[in-house]
């Protein structure tokens, strides 16, 4: 057996047998042609076909993937019309004498050359679909035929890089997968594989065409591919489908259903989330609304502090992609297991319980400035909630709160439009937020309790280390109680209290948050379900 | 010659999608449509070309229409701007 590791662009995953696909011989062996005319009518006609199959190609789309992925084969039509395109192969034909594929060929390079140099990830993949459409008229011109059309059972497809074209026309009935070298997540073959539900892995940069034929597993969740693999290997890929199938019919049954248990008793069930990509499994899994997004993928995944416009972008996507539904931004949670260097931080001994999250903001507040100017910004766009992580006193709220206004009259003088609907809320993630939470509630407008902190905090044992497991009981009563405790003051005041930590989507817990009181859960996408199914079975009145 | 000045708010830019629309509605008109940014420019009718200046989100560019029917193609072209742009 042998393992390969890629990255998963859908989390599906299949067993089958692989098919490698080669490039489409490209060599082009007639370069020079004595008769530019004929060359002239041969490009016209190749084009003609090319643009007629497109159009087939959409229709075929269409009815596959819906119009927003169709839509690729309407934008290669007009490439295919482009005036500089034309005029280039024209030129080329008529003043250098080339064959009609030769001209596609080096005109296809010269646009593809220039969308590959431009600095942006969007346009750069651009290039591929100047070589999917020449490539097109080249066939054409050539009269061949791709390997694809033509294969008979069910394959892993295997490739280097698969085109657009090449993705839609394969007959999704004989595909189980598909493992590229190359190949990004923003690729339409990543698109497209997605919305055809079966996995995909790329940057498998270990396959070889010599695994042509062989059996392959593909685990679309982690991104790795196994070759020849052994029994046990193929029983867990197998197991692993049967859950995907169970947790797919769940999905169906439960999708539009209200949470509420068999006595009447409702929750909002929302979903938490990393970054503005992981919205679409939250509206696929029918979450409520998300009770928590992490604004840390902000800052990891830059080299320097994130501009207001940035994150303003980000904030807005997330929101409009929500509608109506709640969106609880957390502001930025650095420091502890999460470290970056442009935030010059000096090295810890303790940096769980060090200089991290609302502690650096109250620090260095304008790095918080920039934060809340783009998310009040953004709170047009939507319904917006904020909430600060790490709380422990008063005064920090007060401060906060002072910050908050601060920013808000600043805007107001700038003529900037922000949300007065607005909830602000505090992580419950200390004891001693938990402890003082009848003097915190009266300040602010929900608490989401942090049920990891909470745990390693009141435990004194680190989660991280395997030793601690027997002292990390996270069902045991201490923690509990503290967050029944904030839940009633909460409620004394009438305010509202979620939890947003693991421990939200734990279903042996349900009931108790039931019967405590809690308004909110706030889970990782895929488990919003299987929360709902566990609410819709409990029974309060027993 | 009539021009306006507008600032992209689509987040991708001026991507495949609009600047292929763009296109082909710059084509319905006799009037030679330009897209300037800086130094660079391109005639609305040339996809390739208007995808090449990289447009980004938060540019500001300038449309300028120029022909005999000018009046008709400046309120279709900044229309088509203000909506999917």
């Amino acid at each position: 057996m042998i393992i390969i590791k890629g990255k998963g662009v859908f989390s599906a995953v299949g067993i089958g047998k692989i098919l490698f696909i080669t490039k489409r011989d490209t060599e082009i062996k007639h370069k020079k042609s004595e008769n530019f005319e004929l060359e002239r009518t041969r490009f016209k006609e190749a084009k003609a076909s090319a643009l007629k199959q497109l159009a087939e190609l959409y229709e075929k789309a269409l009815k596959e993937v819906g119009e927003e992925h169709a839509e690729i084969f309407e934008i290669h039509q007009m490439l295919l019309e482009d005036e500089d395109y034309n005029a280039s192969v024209n030129e080329l034909i008529e003043l250098a004498q080339f064959t009609a594929e030769y001209a596609v060929r080096l005109a296809s390079d010269r646009f593809a050359a220039m969308f590959s140099s431009m600095d942006d990830e969007y346009m750069k993949a651009r290039a591929s679909d100047i070589k999917d459409v020449s490539d097109r008229i080249i066939d054409n011109l050539l009269g061949r035929v791709s390997k694809l059309e033509d294969t008979d059972g069910r394959y892993i497809i295997f490739a280097d890089d698969l085109t657009p074209s090449e993705t839609v026309m394969l007959d999704k009935r004989k595909v189980l997968g598909f493992v590229t070298r190359f190949g990004s997540s923003n690729s339409h073959t990543s698109i497209l594989a997605r919305n055809m539900n079966i996995p995909a892995v790329i940057g498998a940069e270990g396959i070889d065409e010599a695994m042509n034929g062989k059996t392959a597993a593909v685990n679309g969740f982690t991104g790795t591919v196994y070759i020849d693999p052994d029994q046990e290997t193929l029983k867990m890929i197998s197991e692993l489908a049967e859950a995907i199938n169970k947790k797919k019919q769940l999905l169906e049954d439960l999708r539009g259903k209200e949470n509420v248990t068999l006595d009447g008793t409702k929750i909002k069930l929302y979903a938490n989330i990393g970054s503005p990509e992981d919205v679409e499994s939250v509206l696929k899994n029918d979450a409520d609304g998300i009770g928590l997004f992490r604004s840390e993928f902000l800052y990891l995944e830059s080299d320097d502090f994130p501009s207001e416009e940035t994150q303003f972008n980000a904030y807005k996507k997330v929101l409009e992609s929500m509608g109506t539904k709640k969106v609880i931004i957390r502001t930025m949670d650095i420091g502890a297991d999460k470290q970056i260097d442009y935030f010059g931080l000096s090295k810890e001994e303790n940096p769980a319980l060090g200089f991290r999250a609302i502690r650096i903001c109250l620090a260095y507040p304008e790095i918080f400035r920039t934060q809340l100017r783009a998310l009040l910004r953004a709170s047009v766009y939507g319904n917006l909630g904020i909430m600060f992580p790490m709380i422990t006193t008063f005064d920090e709220i007060l401060e906060i709160k002072g910050i908050v206004n601060d920013v808000k009259s600043a805007l107001y003088s700038e003529g900037i439009a922000y949300s007065d609907s607005i909830e602000y809320g505090i992580m419950i993630e200390t004891p001693a937020a938990a402890i003082m939470s009848d003097v915190l509630v009266p300040e602010v407008d929900f608490f989401s309790v942090g049920t990891n902190d909470l745990i390693q905090y009141t435990l004194a044992a680190d989660r991280q280390n395997p030793k601690l497991e027997s002292f990390c009981d996270t069902h045991y009563e201490a923690v509990l109680r503290l967050i029944e405790y904030a839940t009633s003051c909460a409620h004394k005041y009438g305010k509202w209290i979620g939890i947003c930590g693991e421990l939200g989507a734990d279903t042996r817990l349900t009931e108790r948050w039931l019967k405590m009181g809690i308004d909110e859960l706030s889970v990782s996408p895929a488990f919003v379900l299987t929360v709902r199914d566990k609410i819709r079975k409990i029974n309060l009145k027993h | 010659m009539k021009q306006f000045e507008y600032t992209i708010r689509d987040e991708i830019g001026i991507h495949a999608r609009p600047a292929g629309w763009l296109a082909k509605k710059a084509k319905e008109y006799s009037s030679t449509i330009t897209v300037t940014k800086g130094e660079k420019s391109a005639v609305a009718t040339k996809l390739i070309a208007l995808m090449g200046m990289g447009i980004k989100c938060g540019d500001t560019v300038t449309v300028t229409v120029d022909g005999a029917d000018e009046t008709e193609a400046f309120a279709d072209i900044k229309s088509f701007f203000e909506s999917n742009l």
